[in-house]
């Protein structure tokens, strides 16, 4: 049972701190996926796991051991690097069994397990070339291969598509997410990717300038962010958010126009308060063309300024109180920009944030 | 005049540019060679005789002892001082090389960067501007006339210089690459030797191929600071074949041969290993 647990670990550069004592519990097996824009923190806190960084304060478990004060070989994870790491004087079969050889394994032993890792990630083929004469998803998975062979107690991985072209790094997330059930070990994830969080993760950890502003599983995360900015990061395109205020049972926008407080919300809000109003582009669409099942709706007229066709569904560009926002049109029909049609506006996804705090005004 | 005839003349010219700045080039260590193996009075000839109609190895026996002709100079001496000078001079500016220059690549500290500046900055002193400070310096210790004390001038002149070379080659090596080395089971010390070192190999060498010939082709402060066959070198040597009225330019000419040999072995064995660009593939570019 190796679960990797994080209390109140801190990382100061200096005077600069960068990390600000951050808790986690990640279970053993657990699939666990660190997501910030870039310096949340994230990698180092990887980092500091692996071993490769010093902890200024806190401690850090990988099973039951502390290990804050042991060197990255002594604590049994094995990492994936975003530039890969694959020695380059070394073929793919040295480079697999070069951590097994170094434990001392005997060579029947490092044969029968890169053989085993190199059968599970298709390299069978490829154990006597160099990294050189590999292509970059061939590279990606050696590098994914020499963390397995070891049987490590967890997987550690930095940023491991981000090199890859968009096609191949859909490719390569569904792989890792099989190797996962096929090999399955604790695994700590880290991107800024949040469609990689969204599609990979057990469990969520949205960081931000060295907080973790929320964990959760994929849809708690998607479906009641905390705060503004997890709201504005996970999702594509962006969630829309709108500066509003509360006159009585109505949320009124600066320009006057007000939709109904979401019912469930009520008892949350404060008359005058002074509030982010949050809607999903998913969540505001011209009737007939999406929202189906939404028990409290309300409508609202806006003009058409851009949409983009993207097949199945068209995300058209308006703007509603002096700011731009973003609709969805499910089942799409030719529609042009000054057009004005009436959306609706599903009142159940709506989220309502404290403008001075940023965060949601109803707990989680 | 038609463009083909153009070209081609401009081909021939070309060519001809190249032959002549070629032969200004090798002539004379062609001169220097041929001359090894000739007697002096062709040598001396007037006019010259530029195909040589006599081909001998007296010259060398003459230098080494052997045959009827000797010339009382000690080029056994002479060439066994350069070779534990030039090698032991090499090896510690390479141990210290590797050492700084992965420093500088790896590690921060303080006043890095003027460290850095110093090191350059000393280079750029002309050795020979030290030769009087160091001279009276060696003979309050008393290491003047010995090969200890070339060593050391070796050593501190080749050392900014491995440095600067072998930093730039850990430099170009990820830092990713000994961390996933350490992460997969070595330590610092292991992922060093094993994946780093083996890298960073040809820099290494190229250091040691550089301040090998510099240390083996050194003059000015060699002959300052050396009087005997105790620590004299080769290149200091061969003012022993001027006297005071004769220049004995056939002895001269072979031991030049005996200096030059060695360089050019060492250096045709250690350019394969000079081929860089091992790195490219390991990370993404």
């Amino acid at each position: 049972m190796a679960g990797i647990m994080l209390e109140g670990v801190v990382k100061r550069y200096g005077k600069t701190e960068v990390v600000h004592g951050i808790d986690l519990e990640i279970a053993h097996n657990e699939f666990v996926v660190l997501v910030g824009p870039s310096g949340c923190g994230k990698s180092t806190t990887l980092r500091m796991i692996a071993g490769l960084e010093d902890i200024s304060d806190g401690d850090i478990r990988i099973g039951d051991r502390v290990v804050n004060d042991l060197p990255p070989r002594k604590r049994n994870v094995s990492m994936v690097f975003q530039n890969y790491a694959l020695y380059p004087h070394m073929d793919v079969r040295a480079n697999l069994g070069f951590g097994l050889k170094i434990a001392g394994q005997s060579k029947d032993v490092v044969e029968r397990r890169v053989q085993e890792a190199a059968e599970i990630l298709g390299l069978s083929e490829l154990l006597d070339r160099i990294p050189a004469e590999l292509s970059g998803g061939q590279r990606q998975r050696v590098a994914m291969g020499r963390a397995i062979v070891r049987h490590p107690e967890a997987f550690l991985f930095d940023e491991p598509l981000s090199n890859l072209d968009a096609k191949l790094r859909v490719q390569m997330r569904t792989e890792i997410k099989k190797l996962h059930n096929t090999v399955r070990t604790t695994v700590v994830y880290v991107t800024h990717d949040q469609v990689e969080a969204m599609t990979l993760a057990d469990r969520i950890v949205v960081m931000r300038d060295g907080y973790i502003e929320q964990v959760g599983r994929p849809m708690d995360v998607f479906n009641h962010p905390v705060n503004t900015f997890v709201a504005s990061f996970i999702g594509s395109p962006p969630m829309n958010l709108l500066p509003a205020r509360i006159e009585g049972a109505r949320v009124v926008f600066e320009d006057g126009a007000s939709v109904p407080v979401p019912e469930r919300l009520t008892n949350f809000v404060a008359d005058g308060q002074e509030v982010i109003f949050g809607i999903r582009p998913d969540d505001l669409s011209p009737i007939g063309h999406g929202i189906h099942e939404a028990r409290e709706t309300t409508e609202i007229d806006l003009e058409v300024e851009l949409a983009e066709l993207l097949g199945t569904e068209t995300l058209i560009y308006t703007t509603l109180a002096g700011q731009e926002i973003q609709g969805k049109m499910f089942d799409p029909r030719d529609i042009r920009p000054g057009e004005r049609l009436t959306f609706r506006l599903s009142l159940d996804k709506a989220h309502v944030f404290d403008a001075g705090t940023g965060q949601s005004v109803r707990p989680h | 005049m038609s463009r083909v005839l153009k070209k081609r003349l401009r081909a021939v010219g070309l060519w001809l540019l190249t032959f002549l700045l070629l032969v200004v080039i090798c002539v004379p260590g062609l001169w220097v060679v041929l001359s090894a193996f000739r007697p002096n009075r062709e040598i001396l000839a007037k006019p010259p005789i530029w195909i040589p109609e006599e081909l001998t190895l007296g010259n060398f026996a003459k230098i080494f002892g052997f045959g009827q002709e000797q010339v009382a100079i000690p080029v056994l001496s002479y060439f066994w001082n350069s070779l534990v000078i030039a090698t032991t001079s090499t090896l510690i500016a390479l141990i210290i090389g590797m050492a700084g220059g992965y420093a500088f690549a790896r590690f921060r500290f303080r006043f890095k960067n003027a460290w850095f500046l110093g090191l350059m900055l000393f280079r750029t002193v002309p050795g020979i501007a030290l030769s009087l400070p160091v001279f009276m310096l060696w003979s309050r210790l008393g290491i003047i006339d010995t090969q200890l004390g070339l060593i050391i001038v070796y050593v501190s002149l080749n050392v900014p210089f491995t440095i600067w070379l072998i930093d730039g080659f850990f430099r170009q090596i990820p830092m990713s690459l000994s961390e996933a080395a350490q992460v997969d089971g070595c330590t610092r010390w292991q992922a060093f030797w094993k994946i780093e070192f083996p890298l960073a190999r040809s820099g290494i060498a190229a250091a040691g191929v550089f301040a090998f010939l510099t240390s083996w082709n050194e003059f000015a402060l060699a002959s300052q600071l050396t009087r005997s066959t105790d620590s004299k070198t080769l290149p200091v040597g061969l003012m022993d074949f001027t006297s005071q009225f004769t220049i004995d330019w056939a002895g001269m000419s072979a031991m030049a041969v005996i200096i030059i040999v060695p360089a050019l072995i060492l250096t045709f064995l250690v350019q394969k290993h000079l081929i860089a660009g091992l790195t490219f593939g390991g990370v993404k570019g």
